[in-house]
């Protein structure tokens, strides 16, 4: 919810200007956040008021006098109803799905709208120039914006507008928002395909179950993150629960994707391959590790060990 | 074409209406023209043709415009200015691309439906071209609305927001200060002015209004009505004759008079009343014999004429009071030789006549005229036969048929031969009284002319030599019942009743006609400054008005405002409402629910903090946690929320 500002800060020209930083949101549009001038085509439709009136004086002509009135009060009608078309308005964050560098991020950004009425031709708006355009009836709805992600890290969102010239588009209402969202940037996989080998691994605690592939060796309880390709279906199918099977085989060589297997390369291009090298592992199913200068990550396979490894390459250099 | 299509239709249907009433006033070349345009607008938005290359629309614009060379020699003035605007919108259309250019369209539109007013300010008028702002708001908002919905939609906001607007415009149209002249000057076709009495009188020329049925002004009095044979509205006084033609004193703009207003002593209460005179491009007000209070724009002339400084170009309302009987003062000597002026041999058996009456008495010397009207065969009629140069004498020994002005032409001349003092007085008779509204139409077909001679005792009097033409000689129904009757004549005799129904229509429109133009097209800077007068604004100059104004129209937004943010503050759900009011109960408390907490485990929280409101709150979570997420009937459960959330102490 919006903090009360003193009024000093609520009349300052940087406020106006840039908004008030990144919040993490819902933010409510209330009326210290929506701001309404006349848009181009409101000034102009000042001009033709004003010659319409001329006309009438000189001609001392009631109708057009009663239709440039009839006018003025739709114009200034309409301040209100642009204006309401925003006011009260709630913003909020969605989750950003992660990218790889190079596509576009999407940010959703949620609508919420309690008028129990359509809020008719809302635009949100980039600072570079990009807009969506949507009509959000009464409830929580959603729009993406979306931005380019050049290169890996945590790609903030930064500032935007929503805006509405509904109904006459004689004047342009907005509000200025930042919301704390950002969206994770995996760095862009290399083209480069082909797994580093595998080497012989390290007595993993004395287990004689190390997790492998190839032969099956016993039966667990399903743990959120088990790839599905190792559910016991077939125990599912006759209602004793969900098993994951285990399989003895590799237990001695684990896959380790190193930094220290790409001596030579400058470090952007170190962690696409890595990048790259995670995407096939997890593809082909393998037990994998990840090892880096400042962190090491233990082998595992799944959705959650993938995501652990991209989100270390994304942020690698940064202090989490 | 990034202009949402159902956008682009009203625009299109809006403008169609917005051009109607302009296409019927074009040149006919420009009308197949103006179609076309339209019509291929229609195909680019139904078919998908193709916009026109700039080629063919320069080709297109150097056509219009030279139809509009052709058809008025100029581009400027208003109705070359109108069609020249219609030409402009229709081709406007054939290179709408953006949004901006369809909303410049809409503003011409407007500007058009302005234009439109210059031509015709009637209900009519007014009405439809009311109903085509309507349209062209829809449209704008169609098209600031791209994702669509349904057109009857647009329609409803467009409504609501000419409702909502339409108190400003009233109160903006009362109190926006009104300026009396004109910015700049007003091009003379700019004004069509119905014809109306002239300022100088050749017999027949009053017969030509006879048959019409326009309406030269309407009356409203103060009081009663005052009898028929009273109602002389006087207008144009005429001195001087060569025998055929009859003027004034002098024929100049503004008409001037020579000498010092006459005064005249009323033998009588004065008589209050207002007059609204319909546009004639002269200078004459015709008031109530004989005027009394003059308003501060008139002039009073020294034979009694009220004289406006200006052309009157635009309808007016006059507020006025007459002495319907009187005596003026003593004739100065070049009255006199005025009045007794006639052309030298001229109607030579005319002054015959009134040379044997001239060592009769003044008085007796006019009552043997009249007699002579009355008992020779005079006929009245609206088709007199043409006359020669002497004009008089042809009228009286031979033709003996005669409009008015026959009459009072050959009276004065009789009067100026046998030596009494006389004059021409033009103007109208009469009026109808409207029955279903308190007042007096005065329509052309009621222009008359009249005799005044100067009589030592009384002074000027008024002799109306047509009003002693015996009914059997006056050769129309609606002519006979002129002198004689101000009520209005189809209603006294018993006629079909569609023709009485028609007339009850008749005067039920001509009544909603005057309302309108009294108190729409006639409102003015003077009117304005009565009703600022009456408010008690008036001692506080314009800033009074300005700031009543202001006040009004903040008033008219606060309530607008007030109807607009009130929906949906609300959410609508009433457990919902209810459960919110438990909530700022409690925060009233010191027990405020944090974001995260659902209402158990707030619930939870809340009864371990105050044991004394436990059951209330535990009855009071669950109910709600019941109606809202379980399947509680609320037609028993949602009556004991409300108690028991009602029940939960204040402070």
């Amino acid at each position: 919810m919006a903090s009360p500002l003193t009024l000093r800060q609520r009349f300052s020209l940087a406020r106006f200007l840039r908004g008030s930083g990144a919040e993490p949101g819902p933010i409510r549009l209330d009326r210290r956040r929506v701001y309404i001038l006349p848009t181009r085509q409101g000034l102009l439709f000042g001009a033709v008021l004003l010659a319409i009136l001329l006309g009438a004086i000189n001609y001392d002509n009631a109708l057009a006098f009663a239709l440039v009135f009839l006018l003025a009060g739709l114009g200034v009608v309409s301040i209100l109803h642009t204006w309401r078309n925003l006011q009260g308005l709630c913003v909020e964050a969605g989750r950003c799905p992660a990218v790889f560098a190079g596509e576009q991020a999407r940010f959703p950004i949620g609508l919420r709208n309690d008028t129990g009425e359509t809020r008719p031709a809302l635009t949100l708006r980039l600072p570079d120039g990009t807009e969506t355009m949507l009509d959000v009836p009464s409830g929580l709805h959603w729009a993406e914006l979306s931005l380019p992600a050049p290169q890996r890290g945590r790609l903030a969102l930064g500032r935007f507008t929503v805006a509405t010239r509904f109904p006459l588009g004689l004047l342009r209402a907005w509000s200025p928002l930042e919301l704390s969202m950002d969206c994770l940037v995996y760095p862009a996989p290399a083209p480069q395909r082909g797994l580093p080998p595998a080497q012989p691994g390290a007595a993993s605690g004395g287990s004689e179950h190390g997790q492998g592939h190839d032969d099956f060796t016993a039966l667990r309880p399903y743990h959120a993150g088990d790839s599905l390709r190792h559910v016991h279906w077939k125990a599912v199918a006759r209602e004793q629960g969900m098993y994951t099977k285990q399989f003895a085989g590799e237990q001695a060589q684990e896959l380790w994707l190193s930094w220290e297997l790409l001596p030579g390369l400058a470090t952007e291009a170190r962690l696409s391959r890595l990048c790259r090298w995670v995407l096939e592992a997890d593809a082909a199913g393998l037990s994998y590790g990840l090892r880096l200068p400042d962190r090491n990550i233990a082998p595992g396979f799944g959705p959650s060990q993938r995501r652990r490894c991209l989100e270390a390459l994304a942020l690698y250099g940064e202090r989490p | 074409m990034n202009l949402p299509r159902h956008g682009r239709l009203w625009l299109l249907g809006a403008l169609a209406a917005v051009l109607l009433p302009q296409l019927l006033r074009l040149p006919p070349w420009l009308i197949p023209y103006c179609l076309a345009l339209l019509g291929w607008r229609l195909a680019i938005d139904l078919r998908g043709w193709p916009l026109p290359g700039r080629p063919l629309r320069l080709l297109l614009t150097l056509a219009g415009v030279g139809a509009v060379l052709l058809g008025y020699r100029t581009l400027f003035g208003p109705d070359a200015g109108l069609a020249l605007l219609s030409v402009m919108l229709c081709l406007k259309l054939l290179e709408l691309r953006s949004l901006r250019d369809a909303m410049l369209v809409i503003f011409m539109g407007w500007f058009l439906v302005a234009g439109g007013f210059l031509v015709d300010q009637s209900i009519f008028v007014g009405a439809y071209l009311l109903f085509t702002v309507l349209l062209l708001t829809a449209a704008l908002v169609a098209l600031n609305h791209p994702a669509g919905s349904a057109h009857r939609d647009y329609l409803r906001r467009a409504g609501l927001l000419l409702m909502q607007a339409l108190p400003i415009m009233m109160v903006l149209f009362l109190l926006f200060p009104r300026l009396p002249g004109p910015l700049w000057g007003i091009p003379k076709n700019a004004l069509s002015a119905q014809t109306s009495i002239s300022d100088h009188m050749t017999l027949g020329n009053i017969t030509e209004l006879a048959d019409s049925e326009a309406v030269a002004f309407r009356v409203q009095f103060d009081g009663p009505v005052p009898p028929a044979d009273q109602l002389y509205w006087r207008g144009p006084v005429l001195w001087i004759t060569d025998g055929r033609r009859w003027d004034p004193i002098r024929r100049e703009s503004p008409p001037r008079w020579f000498g010092e207003p006459a005064g005249h002593e009323p033998l009588g209460e004065a008589m209050r009343y207002a007059l609204t005179l319909e546009p004639h491009d002269q200078h004459w007000v015709f008031a109530l014999e004989l005027p009394a209070a003059v308003p501060r724009e008139l002039t009073l002339t020294a034979d009694f004429q009220l004289l406006l400084s200006r052309r009157l170009t635009a309808r007016q309302r006059f507020e006025l009071a007459a002495h319907t009987t009187y005596r003026t003062g003593a004739l100065p000597e070049e009255q006199r030789r005025l009045a007794l002026q006639l052309p030298s041999g001229r109607n030579l058996r005319t002054r015959e006549l009134a040379r044997q009456w001239s060592t009769l008495a003044p008085a007796e010397i006019v009552a043997a005229a009249l007699a002579h009207f009355r008992d020779q065969p005079y006929w009245y009629t609206r088709r007199p036969p043409l006359l020669g140069d002497d004009a008089i004498d042809e009228f009286l020994f031979d033709s003996r048929r005669g409009f008015c002005e026959h009459y009072a032409a050959a009276f004065v001349t009789l009067m100026r031969g046998a030596g009494v003092p006389a004059r021409i007085v033009t103007g109208y008779q009469g009026g109808e009284s409207n029955p279903l509204a308190d007042y007096l139409i005065v329509r052309q077909s009621r222009a008359h002319a009249w005799a005044e001679v100067w009589l030592e005792d009384g002074g000027w009097l008024r002799v109306d030599p047509t009003a002693v033409i015996p009914a059997a000689r006056v050769e129309t129904e609606t002519d006979l019942q002129r002198f004689r009757s101000t009520s209005a004549p189809m209603l006294n005799v018993d006629l079909h009743w569609l023709t009485r129904n028609l007339a009850q229509l008749r005067y039920g429109w001509d009544a909603l006609n005057n309302a309108w133009n009294q108190w729409v097209l006639g409102y003015n800077h003077l009117r304005q400054k009565e009703l600022l007068q009456r408010l008690g604004l008036l001692r506080f100059g314009w800033q009074g008005a300005a700031a009543m104004m202001a006040a009004a129209i903040g008033l008219v937004l606060m309530v607008v405002a007030l109807q607009l943010l009130r929906r949906g503050r609300r959410p609508r759900d009433p457990v919902l409402r209810l459960y919110e009011r438990y909530c700022h109960r409690l925060e009233r408390l010191g027990l405020r629910r944090a974001p995260h907490e659902g209402p158990a485990a707030f619930a939870r929280r809340a009864e371990g903090l105050r044991p004394d409101l436990a059951p209330a709150i535990r009855e009071i979570s669950a109910l709600y946690i019941a109606l809202r997420y379980g399947t509680a009937d609320s037609a028993t459960a949602l009556p004991r929320l409300r108690t028991a959330v009602s029940r939960l102490p204040w402070a």
